[in-house]
């Protein structure tokens, strides 16, 4: 018989005992590491003012997530580098035009990172997408500001430097001593709209020099690298391939209906899909766990009404894209597309009649 | 019913085919350690210490033995309160030394009862009782025989297995399936048993497809086996049974639940709420089987059990045949002992298993792994995020369920809500926790939330009793008032009668007087 060995104490803790390196800090990592293919483009495209944004947009937001962690009572080392105010900033920056003022930033990310992320709770329990929301806030409230865009690149008639953008975005003056009229150009959508309005076919409309081959010119390629990017997201599962697919399956789909019936006033489903946020939306910000759909089949009714809506308020609403309105008004219906697409628990029967 | 009456007959192709269930993970799953040596038995310790408390509830066995007292190997040591529950048996021959509290491996407590045996070394079995000529017995026997053995299932949920099989058995089964899928990583004492005693396991097979009355059996493995298939199917060639397959199915977590392998090899749920019997299956472990060859054929109790012992934190993993009441700490040693950065120590698998306080607790009926884990097998406990909602957890549910919103409801104390949302039908499998990106320790909510409404569901039956106690004795009361009542005015109305019919006694007697009078008065001479 063999003498007993001394017992030993150990620590205890709950199963699992072991997990995979996942945090919610990689998964917005992930989402940082493919945007970068898109930003690029934008600012290939748009210039320095872009990245300028970025930076700006990047600064208020931790800047106001510091305030309201601290405000909240909130750990500022657990949170601050999880970041999903990076991710939001960023987001919101892709929607401005380069050369914005910089209380543009400033404003919308206090709306997007006090408002409606942390005065609804914070992370996880924000009900809007805090980006729409601040992009929102400040196209209804500074719509001159926000729709002054510059042509791409390769039509301005000078490029602009970042001296020039810095001092554009930090005084206000326009670029090359020139009025703001000159330098800004109406986007591809715009231009659609206000054709159209004026009884102009779309392919007289598509004439101009701002439209690519199936997109607006730039806008294209961008919505390429962002796609790019939200293809790698699927791979690495970041997300789930049902919002893109949906979001951007509607679209085609009811384009298509509309160039069939009525090709005058209808661009092709192509250029619905190549201009405007749509891409960026349906990869980056429809796509936003926290305030979209929980369920699979709830993601891609989701993913359908953002593609359904835009379409709508890009044919009669009175802005040339409505990716964003389309978010927020589908983050409010998300809780009840979750409640009604609840997924069959195993086991239990359907219309269960014995 | 015809529903049901369909699910079965399609349940008669288990194994055809293989299907799949929702979800699950592909794990590392850590087999090949384990595996390279045979198995070997834990030398005989100075001391056993057997707990009263082997099952998973908390219902404990009383001891039939007093300190100071001599056992026979295999000699009942303690009872059930409830008959079905069979026995604790004494591992070994030897002498009890004292009946008192210690250190247990029990989910629900870190101490309980313990028998202690001082073994004598000379393992002296008891009077051996087997089942003659067992591929012919009555099916009662076989039951009988296995419930007196103390037999439960060991895949671990240590249900009494004679109740099981008698139940699945009444309800009618055609096919009894064998789960030889573990499939936790580590886990590999089914593998081991399969390799090394195929030849039981199929005779187990056979007993207790025999006790339920199925036509078929499954041996249900993973491809991941290796050479087992080939064990199993060479061992089914050299005996007489028939209409016994080896099914291998893919290696995917956690198909060695119950339900999940169901839903592998037939294509079919379980209803929620029911049980496999509700499709003609009937599901044990493989180890369970080799256990009820042994009570059958040769009479043993069930006292012993193979045990993995694995992880980074053991110097040499391998498979060991334990007595129960064995203390863990001696098959560790067994093992070359602990490495130097072994941190937790877990009874069962990574993925469900209860972290140790420590390792005095012995080796009970449920002890199918022991896993000594390191630093870095753990990781630092990460902090715990909000819920971003990311539907990883909904994507790997095998159950399907949500549980975001399980979570949600159980941490705002909605029982009802969360149990309604299918609460009791989690499977506690750990794949939602296991890959939540906000680190929530969805396992330990849902563990402690069907405890929850299982306490409140005791608690309102209990209060639903009491009701219908009270109203009983109201009703009683009220009725025996009222029984009161009905006598006393049945009492009245008799009396009443009866004066009444005393009035009408008098009156005839008084008519018959007259009549007699005015007869005598008419004929005197009569
Ligand atoms: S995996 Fe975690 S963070 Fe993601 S939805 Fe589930 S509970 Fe929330
Ligand atoms: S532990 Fe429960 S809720 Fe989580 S994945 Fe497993 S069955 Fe689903």
């Amino acid at each position: 018989m063999k003498p007993l060995p001394p017992s030993r104490e150990f620590d205890t803790s709950g199963a699992p005992h072991f997990s995979p390196d996942v945090t919610v800090q990689r998964v917005m990592r992930d989402v940082l590491l493919a945007l970068t293919p898109g930003i690029a483009a934008c600012a290939w495209y748009f210039g320095p003012g872009v990245l300028v944004q970025i930076i700006l947009a990047i600064l208020f937001a931790l800047g106001f997530e510091a305030l309201m962690l601290r405000a909240r009572g909130q750990p500022l080392r657990l949170y601050l580098p999880d970041l999903s105010a990076v991710v939001t900033a960023i987001l919101f920056a892709l929607c401005l035009p380069p050369l914005a003022p910089w209380w543009i930033a400033l404003t919308g990310m206090l709306f997007a990172i006090v408002i409606a992320k942390h005065l609804f709770g914070g992370l996880g329990h924000n009900v809007f997408n805090p980006a729409m929301v601040g992009y929102v806030v400040c196209l209804v409230s500074f719509p001159r500001e926000m729709t002054a865009w510059l042509p791409p690149v390769s039509l301005a008639d000078a490029s602009i430097g970042i001296g020039e953008t810095l001092r554009a975005i930090f005084t206000g003056a326009a670029p090359g001593g020139l009025g703001w009229d000159a330098v800004t150009q109406a986007t591809p959508l715009d231009t659609l709209k206000t054709g159209v309005d004026h009884g102009q076919t779309v392919s007289e409309i598509r004439s101009a020099p701002i439209f690519g081959d199936f997109g607006g010119l730039g806008w294209e390629w961008i919505a390429n690298w962002f796609a790019l990017g939200g293809l790698w997201l699927m791979w690495r599962r970041v997300i789930s391939w049902h919002v893109p697919v949906a979001t951007l399956g509607s679209v085609i789909a009811l384009g298509l209906v509309a160039y069939v019936v009525d090709p005058g006033s209808s661009p092709s489903p192509l250029q619905h899909v190549f201009s405007g946020a749509l891409v960026l939306g349906a990869f980056f910000i429809a796509t936003d766990p926290v305030t979209g759909c929980t369920s699979t089949i709830g993601r891609l009714w989701f993913g359908a009404g953002v593609g359904v809506i835009t379409l709508a308020i890009r044919r009669w609403g009175g802005y040339p894209d409505g990716v964003a309105f389309a978010v927020l008004i589908m983050n409010m219906a998300a809780p009840l597309i979750d409640r009604f697409t609840r997924p069959r628990v195993y086991g239990e029967q359907v219309g269960r009649n014995d | 019913m015809q529903r049901q009456a369909e699910a079965v007959e399609r349940a008669r192709l288990a194994g055809e085919r293989i299907h799949h269930f929702h979800g699950g993970l592909r794990l590392r799953h850590n087999k090949k350690i384990s595996c390279e040596v045979p198995l070997e038995r834990v030398p005989l310790p100075a001391r056993l210490f057997v707990p009263l408390l082997q099952h998973a509830g908390s219902d404990l066995a009383n001891a039939l033995v007093q300190p100071g007292q001599a056992v026979l190997k295999g000699e009942p040591i303690g009872a059930y309160e409830f008959p079905d529950r069979g026995f604790v048996h004494a591992p070994t021959s030897g002498t009890i030394v004292a009946i008192e509290n210690g250190p247990i491996a029990h989910p629900g407590g870190q101490a309980g009862m313990r028998v202690v045996i001082e073994p004598d070394g000379l393992e002296r079995w008891t009077t051996l009782s087997p089942c003659p000529n067992w591929p012919g017995a009555d099916p009662q026997d076989l039951l009988e025989t296995m419930r007196r053995a103390g037999l439960v299932g060991l895949g671990g949920a240590v249900f009494p297995t004679s109740t099981k099989v008698q139940g699945a058995g009444a309800a009618g089964v055609h096919t009894l399936i064998l789960n030889g899928a573990e499939c936790e990583p580590y886990i590999s004492c089914d593998e081991m048993l399969m390799r090394e005693q195929a030849g039981k396991v199929i005779a187990g097979a056979r007993i207790l497809r025999r006790a339920v009355g199925a036509e078929r059996a499954i041996i249900a493995i993973e491809d991941q086996m290796g050479v087992v298939e080939q064990v199993l199917k060479k061992a089914l060639a050299a005996s007489d049974a028939e209409h016994v397959e080896v099914v291998r199915v893919t290696t995917i977590y956690p198909e060695g639940g119950e339900r999940q392998l169901i839903q592998v090899l037939t294509g079919l749920e379980v209803p929620s709420g029911g049980l496999p019997q509700d499709l003609g299956l009937l599901v044990q472990n493989v180890g369970t089987a080799a256990a009820a060859a042994d009570a059958v054929i040769e009479g043993k109790p069930l006292i012993e059990r193979v045990v993995t012992v694995s992880g980074n934190g053991v110097k040499r993993p391998r498979n060991l045949v334990a007595l129960f009441g064995t203390p863990i700490s001696a098959l560790i040693e067994q093992c070359g002992g602990y490495e130097d950065d072994v941190q937790r120590l877990v009874l069962g698998g990574p993925m469900m298993g209860y972290a140790l306080p420590t390792d005095a607790a012995p080796v009970i009926k449920a002890a199918n792994c022991i896993l000594a884990l390191t630093a870095k097998d753990i990781q630092a406990p990460q902090p715990e995020m909000p819920c971003i909602r990311c539907g990883e957890c909904a994507r790997v549910c095998p159950a399907v369920l949500l549980p975001q919103t399980l979570h949600w409801q159980a941490s705002n104390g909605q029982w009802d809500d969360a149990r309604d949302s299918g609460l009791m039908d989690c499977i506690e499998c750990g794949c939602c926790d296991f890959v939540c990106p906000s680190h929530i320790p969805l396992l330990d909510w849902f563990r402690h939330g069907k405890g929850m409404v299982r306490k409140r569901a005791a608690e309102q039956a209990a209060a639903d009793l009491a009701r219908q106690r009270f109203e009983a004795r109201e009703e009683r009361l009220a009725r025996i008032k009222q029984d009161r009542k009905d006598r006393i005015a049945a009492k009245k109305r008799q009396m009443s009668e009866s004066s009444e019919s005393k009035k009408k006694v008098a009156e005839a007697l008084e008519r018959a007087r007259k009549a007699r009078e005015a007869r005598s008065g008419g004929d005197d001479k009569q």
